[in-house]
């Protein structure tokens, strides 16, 4: 029989959560709180970045409520400019680094390996209550004032002009890192050290392979940007001259450092993402993602060359031209392993057997609007064009789509996939579908329209804008409203699954992986016994041959 | 003292299989005490590395900046005091050393050994510790203290001075004075980022200390003094980089 | 397009300029750039064209329905290099490309009239060497490449002009230079689009360009007071440079004579060209910029004069004695009313060198 799902659920009259797992196990808030299982720390982090999100998502709405009209008229300025501080500050350190890492690969990492937990669990939790301390740093700063540098603390604004929160900001922000770099350390002990027998490195899932790369970044590059808000503070505060021209110091140190971080930033946000990307294309094509060991060294390849592209975002600050050209290279060499992951995905579908369910639309969503972005990249990699596109809503858009179009979506697509596992529930399937339609339009909405303004001139920033830019400012902010419903949908009918959501089983989605050969929810030590792998990734006879087995045994039992 | 307490768990602990006896220090989600080693080894030396890369942001720093004002880098190193600095370096030279042989004895079970030696780190970090305030309280007693009273004094009359006048230091012309500031905040800054993970690591030897004179270190679980004596080697190795970059600018007279 | 009829075209030219998705383009360097923008475009289509197209054929072609068991397919190196190669080679191509416009853009040319811009919060301060003072505006000739030279006040901001396609950071510290070549007159925006605090959004202004002919007017009218150089003079005055820098044989400091665009010998060995960011430095940070078979006493000047200031330093320095002053002259005065009737090209070849070698030393 040919359905048009993969679905496969066990009989809902008999089936029940498995009575011990990793959520029943204990009770009790102290449980949850002084936890040393990776699964709870998960969700511990699910929950708080979700809360992250969705102040930095008020945030949003208030700037594009602001730019619905060519005048500052809905706040004054200053507290425009805090706003959308405070909403990159909170997007980028509190919601992106850590999302798909600290909650999915948190939760998956242990099992897709085959292993019990990660090789450093009390770190995992002082990773958590690092982030916590640090969000609550950020919401202390959001209270008392805010603080309207812009996400990236340019110097010498941040450290002799203005006169708001940037050292609270600055200490969340370096709290926060530490929690970042905990995170890969432990992730990449874990990948070396823990492997179940049999699981060599070309059996690891892709996922595995997306969050070994990004860790590599965590670890190596989360510290530069420690050290510069060190010394941004330390100017603020006793002004020791590091960056301040009259003192003999160079504003561009200050750029130079705090874009050797924040360039493989965006490749910490984007990997993890990218491996949620592998596992759900290849679980709803029914076969093994096309070009594996590419996908694989593509990931390491990105981390690598992420580390050498920084100064593209300092083409116009008067660097050398010759650096530039370097940097313009470099850049061009980093977007090529990118482009073949998506090639590589694509050809995934090829011969394949596809469905739609929602982690797939996600997926879907992330592939159109990943090229549309990393295209866009090209334009700003490109020194000649940069000139003109830079500074502008041009690269406000860029950024949104790979972030959120890209990053965003990757997360909703693996919150949907890796959900049965983590709740044993499943959520509501046409609902769900409904919200990723909805949230892809609106989504475009939202941001292609600033392609457009970028190219045309407007500035990133801006309170106020020229009227002619007045238009398509309106058609972002429609986009905006309907994507906010595309974001809360998710929200209300995935705390309605707990309760209501069809009994998951083992493997929902019929999927290869370790952690679908185990109970939803799973076990606190994850499996009863410790799997050997002795099959590649990705393979679907081996699944069929299990399978097979398992009929044949129910068949025996039920006739015996 | 009983050896390596080995421990059998029931059937309640965990789900059916049949469970091992081993050592009390064997963390549960590790297979075995040779993997928890090599993992936690392994997570000492990445974290070694994000530190080399926490450095390495103010070593970059010193790096252009003493490019472009190296007479005024000359002229802040001579107001440091060479005969303190290599002491100090000796001091944690050999306290690298006593780190190693109370590595060593935690290795062979030697108590008492391991005590003796973690007692003689710290004494010694505590001595380190206690050279570097003397530099810095003259160092603010001179006002070479950045941001702070900040006075060029030293630098536009040496003969006032005695570190410049012995040092043979010709006065410095206003403006590249004034870069001399630089020199000292990458001076305090990287002293003192080393001596706040002096510090850290003083701690966490007051503590060990505690806990080795209970045998916890001496019945076979030793990679937390392995590691951390990772964590104090390297201490050491920045001090000693320190030591030359700052210390030693232009000392050849 | 003759073949046009005109109520087509014009009707044609209204609706893209009402629904433009590029700013005018109003300098010489602009279509070059939109042509590479479209060639990237062009390409981003195709590749989002390719990769949405194979997705949806594979959704209909392959979905459970129609393809119910899927072929275990491993990859294909034929493909790898495939969409490896390919990827490259064209943004390899928009590399060069990119490297090119951007040399171009920021290498001006030898005979550029140069205008300084020191950005501050929240304004744009424009100083013509002819002595016109602007605020948030710059009026410029067609026709005539135009330099500018920037530097802030305080913060960094960035001065953009998208009808040019240009935009430059304007840094604390030190200068930055770009230029550009107006095409068609009008008015056109300028924005700063660096963040600088709280009115970085009022930081726009006007680029105002004008026919050769109007230009000349607008010079003619707005000329108030001294220009750059005249300004610089009394300030070299009332700081008493030439207590130093004088041509007698005792002097303490080189003679500034021709010293503009000169190479000079450095007392730390090596050689420099004193261009403006020299001459900058040299005023703030004289100890470091000592001229060979000099002393190291002159003192600084940091704290003591604006930004301005050192710009009509600068410009004083750039006129003295050289050839460039007179080449300057014959700039600005070609565009004078009175020049009218002059032959066009008495203007002497730019000349950025020295006309005398090196320094002059007593």
């Amino acid at each position: 029989m040919s359905t048009n799902t993969i679905v496969s659920l066990p009989d809902q009259s008999t089936a029940r959560i498995p009575k011990t797992n990793y959520i029943t196990k204990e009770n009790g808030l102290l449980s949850w709180l002084l936890t040393s299982d990776h699964k709870r720390i998960a969700i511990l982090y699910l929950i708080s970045l979700s809360f992250f999100f969705f102040i930095g998502g008020a945030l949003a709405g208030l700037i594009r409520l602001e730019l619905l009209t060519p005048q500052t008229d809905l706040m004054a300025t200053d507290t425009y400019n805090k706003v959308f501080t405070m909403h990159g500050v909170i997007m980028v350190f509190f919601f992106l680094v850590p999302s798909v890492p600290a909650t999915l690969g948190n939760f998956l990492l242990p099992m897709m390996i085959g292993a019990k937990d990660l090789a450093l669990p009390k770190i995992n939790l002082l990773s958590w209550y690092l982030y916590m301390a640090g969000g609550i740093l950020a919401l202390y700063t959001m209270m008392t004032g805010g603080v309207d540098t812009g996400w990236t603390f340019t110097t010498p604004l941040s450290t002799h002009y203005v006169n708001t929160n940037v050292l609270t900001t600055g200490l969340a922000v370096f709290v926060a890192g530490f929690s970042s770099i905990f995170t890969g350390l432990n992730f990449i002990v874990t990948i070396h050290k823990m492997r179940a027998p049999g699981m060599t490195w070309f059996r690891l899932p892709l996922f595995v392979w997306a969050h070994y790369a990004a860790s590599i970044l965590m670890v190596l590059a989360t510290p530069v940007v420690a050290i510069a808000i060190v010394l941004v503070a330390l100017e603020r505060t006793i002004g020791i001259g590091v960056f301040d021209p009259a003192k003999g110091g160079d504003p561009l140190l200050f750029q130079h450092l705090f874009w050797f971080y924040s360039h493989p930033a965006v490749y910490i946000m984007i990997l993890p993402g990218m491996g949620v990307i592998s596992e759900v294309i290849s679980t709803f094509s029914r076969k093994r993602v096309f070009g594996y060991t590419a996908v694989a060294f593509s990931s390491v390849a990105i981390a690598v060359f992420g580390f050498f592209v920084w100064a593209h975002h300092m083409f116009i600050m008067g660097i050398s031209n010759y650096t530039v050209l370097v940097f313009s290279l470099l850049t061009m060499l980093v977007a090529v392993p990118s482009a073949i992951k998506i090639f590589n995905w694509t050809f995934t579908l090829y011969k394949g057997s596809i469905t739609f369910e929602t982690p797939m639309l996600y997926a879907f969503g992330f592939l159109g609007l990943f090229t549309i972005g990393g295209m866009t990249g090209v334009f700003l990699g490109t020194a000649g064009t940069d000139i003109h596109l830079t500074e502008t809503y041009f690269i406000v858009a860029h950024f949104h789509f790979v972030m959120v179009g890209g990053m965003l979506m990757a997360f909703l697509a693996g919150l949907h996939f890796w959900w049965p596992k983590m709740t044993g529930r499943m959520y509501p399937e046409k609902v769900s579908q409904l919200a990723a339609v909805v949230t892809f339009i609106g989504f475009n909405l939202t941001f292609f329209p600033q392609f457009i303004l970028g190219t045309l001139g407007m500035p990133r920033r801006y309170a106020s804008y020229p009227p002619e830019f007045q238009v398509l400012n309106v058609f972002s902010t429609a986009g905006a409203t309907i994507l906010g419903v595309g974001y809360l949908l998710p929200v209300l009918y995935l705390v309605w699954s707990l309760k209501y959501g069809a009994i998951a089983g083992n493997n929902p989605w019929q999927a290869t992986g370790l952690e679908w050969q185990t109970q939803s929810p799973p076990l606190t030590e994850n499996f009863a016994v410790m799997p050997v792998m002795d099959h590649e990734a990705y393979d679907y006879e081996w699944l069929e041959n299990q399978q097979q087995e398992q009929r044949r045994e129910q068949e025996v039992t039920s006739a015996g | 003292m009983p050896d390596s307490p080995v421990i059998a768990h029931g059937a309640d602990e965990v789900t059916d299989n049949a469970h091992e006896e081993h050592p009390s220090y064997l963390r549960h989600h590790f297979e075995s005490t040779e993997q928890q080693a090599d993992a936690t080894g392994f997570a000492m030396w990445l974290f070694l590395l994000t530190e080399v890369m926490f450095f390495g942001g103010l070593f970059t720093a010193y790096l252009i900046y003493r490019n472009w004002y190296y007479p005024a880098f000359v002229a802040g190193s001579h107001q440091l005091n060479v005969i303190w600095g290599t002491t100090n370096t000796v001091v944690l030279i050999l306290s690298s050393f006593t780190m190693a042989m109370g590595v060593w004895c935690a290795e062979t079970r030697r108590k008492q050994g391991l005590v003796f030696c973690l007692i003689l780190t710290f004494v010694l970090g505590l001595g380190f510790l206690g050279i570097k305030t003397v530099e810095y309280s003259e160092k603010i007693e001179k006002h070479h203290v950045p941001g702070l009273h900040y006075s060029l004094k030293s630098f536009l009359d040496p003969d006032s001075d005695a570190a410049a006048k012995a040092a043979g230091d010709k006065p410095l012309a206003l403006d590249m004075a004034r870069h001399t500031e630089v020199y000292f905040s990458l001076y305090f800054l990287m002293t003192g980022m080393h001596a706040l993970h002096m510090i850290i690591g003083i701690g966490i030897l007051g503590f060990m200390i505690f806990r080795a004179r209970a045998g916890a270190y001496t019945s076979g679980h030793v990679t937390f003094v392995e590691n951390f004596g990772l964590y104090w080697h390297f201490v050491d190795i920045i001090w000693i980089y320190l030591f030359a970059l700052l210390y030693l600018i232009s000392r050849h007279q | 397009m003759d073949h046009i009829s005109p109520v087509i075209w014009q009707f044609l030219v209204k609706w893209m300029t009402n629904f433009a998705l590029l700013p005018p383009e109003a300098s010489k360097l602009a279509p070059q750039m939109d042509a590479l923008y479209f060639f990237i475009l062009l390409v981003s289509l195709i590749g989002l064209t390719v990769v949405v197209l194979l997705v949806t054929s594979f959704s209909i072609l392959y979905n459970k329905k129609r393809h119910p068991v899927a072929e275990q397919i491993e990859g294909s190196t034929l493909l790898e290099a495939t969409w490896t190669i390919i990827p490259l080679g064209l943004f390899l191509v928009m590399f060069v490309w990119g490297a090119l416009i951007y040399f171009r853009v920021f290498t001006p040319p030898a005979n550029a009239m140069n205008i300084y811009v020191v950005g501050k919060q929240w304004m744009w301060k424009v100083e013509h060497p002819g002595g016109q003072h602007e605020i948030n505006a710059l009026h410029i000739p067609t026709g005539k490449p135009i330099q500018l030279t920037l530097i802030s006040q305080d913060v960094f901001h960035s001065f953009s002009i998208p009808a040019f396609r240009v935009k430059r950071e304007a840094i604390p510290g030190r200068y930055t230079t770009v230029w550009f070549e107006a095409t068609v007159p009008g008015t056109y925006h300028l924005f700063c689009t660096q963040y600088c605090g709280t009115n970085h959004s009022q930081m726009i202004g006007d680029i105002v360009v004008l026919t050769p002919e109007d230009y000349r007017k607008w010079l003619a009218s707005s000329t108030s007071g001294a220009s750059l150089a005249q300004n610089g003079e009394r300030l070299f005055a009332s700081l008493s440079c030439a207590a130093c820098h004088n041509t007698r044989p005792d002097a303490r400091g080189p003679s500034l004579a021709s010293v503009y665009g000169a190479r000079l010998p450095l007392a730390t060995g090596g050689t420099v060209i004193a261009d403006d960011a020299y001459l900058r430095e040299a005023i703030l940070n004289p100890s470091q910029h000592v001229t060979q078979g000099y002393a190291p006493i002159m003192p600084t000047y940091q704290g003591q004069i604006s930004e301005e200031g050192v710009i009509a330093l600068v410009e004083y320095i750039k006129n003295l004695n050289s050839d460039y002053r007179i080449q300057q002259t014959l700039n600005t005065t070609d565009m004078l009313p009175e020049s009218e009737g002059r032959t066009p090209g008495a203007q002497a070849p730019a000349v950025k060198g020295p006309v005398s070698k090196g320094t002059v030393k007593p």
